[in-house]
């Protein structure tokens, strides 16, 4: 029977075309005979056709179609015919008979087709049928009627009909939305309607209708409609009743996507002109829209929370492109949704987080300056409502926001609210599953943190410090993981505070309570150490000395006032990095790390008196000779020379222990070579003994008297004897080495001069 | 020509034939009126289905008119006198062919003697009472007629006849109510129906609504339909012949509660008459609006209401 349906229904279609084609030329010929008579009967029986009800609007429609002009002819005749008498009466008849058709299809049509031809006759201004009583008011009160009776009946068909076939119905109402919505196009383009009448009559009628038909495809459908087809600048003035209407629509419907739209084409509307922008201050449009969602909200309990945040997702988008400057009103969308959120649980919904993302998103796109944002007071409370991963993300568009504008962020009270937000990347937040972090992932948020440190900054020191010490107490709250990654920028950036300082020459020395060096390095003092804890000697260790580093380099334009004060400073530091050494520092590998670092940052040291660079020195040589592997020791030891023999004009100058220790580095290699023989029956290559024939060439190009030519050709000499050896292996490595360092010594003979000279007594 | 002889009804026509084919009749009688040339004329229908036009007389009307008789080339007429009557007769259908005279006026226009010539005599019914109004029903009719009798002995007396008819204009009722009603079927259908009037005359509009308070079946469609109502006879012989003049769909499909249809049905375009009631004591027309629903099984609801239908005298 159904399998059927379609075929009966394309026959029905024929016949019925066929019938009314019949009717219609005979009509026609009567017509042209003038008989009248006969013309309304074959009319009539032409009209019978229409009366079928086994018809899908579809095939309705195309029905409809093959007669329109014949209904045309007649009832558009009969029109004309009574133009005589006044249009208004006219049309109410019409719309008034057009009741007769209860049928919602057939019914739907015929008053489809009364709006359309009647469209050109309406008593409009400037239309030859206005006057004599007909006014503007008769043709909207026409085309209103007409609405509410097709609204009714388009929502009527939904009743209609047996259950099962609901879907179909909701699908075939569907495609019949659009004769209805045409109505209050034909409402928006009668030229009398001027906002006056549209806020008095046509708004509240059509809004009356769109409520009380309690349908939820047709509030919505409606509803979009009207927002589209009147002129924006007619919202704006009727955006209370407008609004007034939504909170009263069904549950079901929509109503976020339609104030969404309404938003936007408002939006679109301030965007098109500057001077339509004081219309929204004077009709208060944010006032209104902020009031409406609060209602809707209200209204529609079931809402689920996703479809609330939506709206205010919609709203802020609003009032940023409105209202730019108005970040109090920002706030208060902000503080609206917080509100909504509230007495809530963390959000589960993913699609809600989503939209809050979006809504903490969108005004960090407009401002495009982080700093706007953190004046917003309700933004992090807006961040407390969301999970713990996606506040990560929120956090990290933060900072990405402030590291693509290149914002800096310059007070610490700024500081203070940024890391406020972004503290899901600070420190644990309660019941964060520690083990589901991803590592990269943390380290590549770690590393974001790392990098938005850098970008605080104040030219004030003052506020530097303030700022750093702000930047220290969230940090220092991160745990283990994290504080290895932040604490090396927030010490640089305090480093960098020293050398600003010290480039000032002490013009904060008189002030009450100044940034001085001396308090920066306490506090460096203090964070490190908190490093060491976590357990991270070896970046301690490098960080202790870089602070010393420093020290030193600042040395030189510090005045006498402070000078007393670095040298205990300085020799803390280095304390602490030998601490670290001796009591964290296990793997041998990383003392061999660190002992160079410590050897490397102590020969540029020149703060120290006598006493204390002896006690560090001793102790750096000492822990150099202590390496586990002979080949470690020696280079070690051989390093240490430099501790006795800097390059300066002030610098220590101490041959004979710089020769103390070449020679101990030679004892090591040999043992190393005798190791080497013992344990696999071959000795070890000669890189050993090459890298300490460039030592002594160093130092013998620096004139240490105690690095003699005859010492430099013996050790070329015993080389050579332990390449020969049989047992010695042969690296071409460390060949080349050799080879390279004797044609280094053969160049600088035949260069001459006092450098060819002094190299003259040596041969190769 | 209106020569037709009244015993032969039906086949007036067939047998005029014979008639004037086998005797040929003595002599020609024409009925002229004398405001013939200015006054109405209306279609009348005749028994054989066939109209003819007539003159339109109302009651207090003043007829007269010339009858003139012109014997046949070369004959004479011998005749025991000549007169016209005026008859106003009501004849039913069962008992066709006898009829009821109301009226009947007589004026004698010749005394015996013989007439050789064509001859004219005038006559003069003045300010005649002509109460009821020409009627062609489904079983009775009510005509006027002008009959004019040439008596004579042996041969048989000359009869013509002139038929004319009669209308009687009423002035608008000063009382003329709507008529309102609320029917219905428990919990069924409920509705409320409005008539703007009682009496509507023959070229009135009828306007209205039918206001739905409760619709509980699936309704397909709503009629109005008029309805003739002519009973004839009394007692135990009346008879009563109901018609349906018109059916005028007020509303398809289905409407819901709190609906209002609209009525407005022109009367114009129907063949109705006034309403008579007790005419002679023969015979009554009424007329009735009958409101029809029909539901999706095809079960009729209805309702029926009477209405006047008078005659008002055209303006125009």
């Amino acid at each position: 029977m159904i399998s059927d349906g379609i075929e009966d229904e394309e026959k029905w279609l024929a016949e019925g075309i066929a019938g009314i084609q019949h009717n219609a030329f005979y009509m026609h010929r009567a017509l042209d005979s003038n008989n009248l008579r006969e013309a309304l009967k074959y009319s009539a029986q032409l009209l019978s056709e229409l009366r079928t009800s086994r018809l899908s609007p579809h095939k309705y429609y195309d029905l409809c179609k093959n007669s329109v002009p014949y209904l045309l002819c007649t009832v558009g005749s009969v029109y004309i015919k009574s133009k005589e008498a006044p249009a208004k009466d006219v049309l109410k008849d019409l719309v008034e008979m057009c009741r007769g058709v209860q049928h919602p299809l057939r019914g739907l049509f015929l008053r489809s087709y009364l709006a359309q031809v009647s469209r050109d006759k309406l008593p409009d201004i400037g239309s030859e049928y206005e006057g004599d009583g007909d006014t503007v008011n008769d043709a909207v009160e026409f085309v209103l009627q007409n609405f509410a009776e097709m609204n009714k009946l388009w929502v009527r068909m939904q009743n209609q009909g047996p259950i099962m076939v609901k879907d179909k119905l909701e699908k075939e109402r569907n495609e019949l939305r659009d004769l209805v919505g045409k109505n209050l196009h034909v409402l928006s383009q009668i030229e009398g309607v001027d906002l006056e009448m549209y806020k008095d009559t046509v708004l509240p009628r059509v809004l009356e209708q769109v409520v009380n038909c309690k349908d939820e495809l047709a509030q919505y459908y409606l509803m979009d409609c009207i927002i589209q087809v009147f002129p924006d600048e007619y919202h704006l003035q009727t955006l209370e009743i407008l609004l007034g209407a939504c909170p009263q629509l069904q549950p079901t419907v929509d109503v976020k996507t339609v104030l969404s739209q309404l938003m936007e084409r408002l939006s679109n509307y301030a965007a098109s002109s500057p001077e339509v922008l004081p219309e929204f201050l004077q009709v208060e449009a944010f006032t209104k829209l902020s009031n409406a969602i609060g209602k809707v909200i209200a209204a529609q309990v079931d809402m689920p929370m996703v479809g609330a945040i939506t709206l205010y997702v919609s709203l802020l988008t609003f009032t940023l492109r409105v209202h730019p400057d108005r970040l109090d009103y920002v706030d208060q969308v902000l503080g609206a949704c917080v509100k909504k959120l509230s007495g809530k649980a963390k959000l589960e919904d993913s699609k809600a987080t989503k939209q809050v993302v979006a809504l903490l998103s969108a005004p960090l796109e407009k401002y495009s300056d982080i700093v706007t944002a953190l004046t917003l007071s309700n933004y992090p409370r807006v961040m407390d409502h969301l999970d713990n991963g996606t506040n990560k993300v929120m956090a990290m568009v933060i900072i990405q926001s402030i590291m693509k504008n290149n914002t800096r962020v310059s007070t610490a009270e700024k500081v203070e609210v940024l890391f406020e937000l972004i503290k899901g990347l600070i420190k644990d937040l309660d019941g964060t599953p520690t083990d589901e972090l991803d590592e990269e992932d943390f380290k590549e948020e770690q590393n974001s943190v790392a990098r938005l440190i850098h970008m605080l900054y104040n030219d004030d020191p003052e506020e530097m410090l303030k700022i750093i010490c702000t930047v220290r107490m969230h940090i220092m709250t991160g745990g283990s993981t994290r504080l290895p990654f932040t604490i090396p920028p927030l010490v640089f950036s305090a480093l960098k505070l020293v050398r600003r300082l010290q480039g000032q020459d002490g013009d904060v020395a008189g002030e009450e309570d100044p940034a001085t060096p001396k308090k920066i390095f306490q506090l460096l003092n203090q964070t490190i150490e908190s490093l060491s804890s976590v357990p991270s000697p070896e970046l301690a260790l490098r960080l202790y000395l870089q602070c010393a580093e420093v020290k030193l380099c600042g040395n030189s334009c510090q005045k006498a006032a402070n000078d007393c004060d670095i040298e205990p400073v300085a020799y803390e530091f280095f304390t602490q990095a030998f601490v670290l050494y001796e009591e964290e520092v296990a793997d041998s590998k990383a003392q061999v790390t660190a002992i160079h670092l410590i050897i490397g940052t102590l020969q540029k040291m020149n703060v120290f008196g006598v006493e204390n660079r002896d006690t560090l020195t001793h102790k750096a040589t000492g822990y150099s000779a202590k390496l586990l592997k002979k080949p470690d020791q020696c280079r070690a030891v051989y390093a240490c020379s430099h501790l006795f023999w800097v390059d300066d004009q002030d610098g220590i100058k101490d041959g004979e222990r710089v020769l103390l220790c070449l020679k101990r580095s030679l004892r090591i290699a040999n043992a190393a070579q005798q190791m080497a023989n013992v344990t696999r029956g071959s000795s070890g290559p000669v890189t050993l003994f090459v890298e300490i024939l460039n030592k002594y060439l160093y130092f013998f190009e620096k004139g240490n008297p105690q690095i003699t030519s005859a010492a430099i050709q013996g050790l070329v000499e015993l080389i050579r004897t332990e390449m020969q050896n049989d047992s010695s292996t042969t690296d071409p490595a460390s060949d080349a080495f050799f080879a390279s360092t004797l044609r280094y010594i053969e160049f600088q003979k035949q260069k001459g001069g006092a450098m060819g000279e002094k190299y003259d007594p040596i041969k190769v | 020509l209106n020569c037709w002889s009244e015993s032969f009804g039906i086949c007036f026509y067939a047998l005029q034939n014979y008639i004037i084919g086998a005797f040929k009749p003595a002599c020609n009688i024409s009925i002229t009126f004398s405001d013939g040339k200015t006054r109405k004329q209306v279609p009348l229908k005749k028994e054989n289905g066939q109209t003819a036009m007539v003159p339109l007389f109302q009651s207090q009307e003043n007829i007269a008119g010339k009858i003139s008789i012109e014997p046949v080339q070369g004959k004479k007429v011998e005749h025991n006198g000549i007169k016209v009557e005026l008859l106003g007769q009501i004849e039913m259908y069962f008992d066709r062919g006898n009829f009821y005279d109301f009226t009947s006026l007589v004026r004698e226009l010749d005394v015996p003697g013989e007439i050789y010539e064509r001859k004219t005599y005038p006559f003069e019914f003045s300010t005649v009472e002509m109460p009821y109004e020409t009627y062609n029903g489904v079983n009775v009719r009510l005509r006027y007629v002008l009959k004019v009798t040439i008596s004579r002995g042996y041969a048989g007396s000359i009869v013509e006849y002139q038929d004319f008819m009669v209308r009687n204009y009423t002035p608008p009722p000063s009382i003329n109510t709507s008529i309102k009603m609320e029917v219905g079927i428990e919990d069924c259908l409920h509705i409320e129906f409005e008539y703007n009037k009682s009496k509507y005359h023959l070229k009135d509009v009828i306007i209205g609504k039918i206001y739905f308070l409760l619709v509980r079946i699936k309704i397909k469609n709503m009629d109005l339909e008029i309805r003739r109502r002519e009973s004839t006879g009394s007692g135990a012989n009346t008879h009563v012949e109901t018609e349906t003049l018109a059916k005028f769909e007020l509303m398809d499909g289905a409407p819901v509660r709190g609906e209002s249809i609209p009525i407005r049905l022109f009367l114009s375009p129907y063949e109705l008459t006034p309403t008579h009631r007790n005419i002679n004591n023969k015979f009554s027309v009424k007329y009735y609006l009958n409101l029809v629903l029909v539901d999706e099984e095809d079960r009729r609801y209805f309702k029926q209401q009477e209405v006047t239908i008078y005659r008002l005298a055209d303006t125009s």
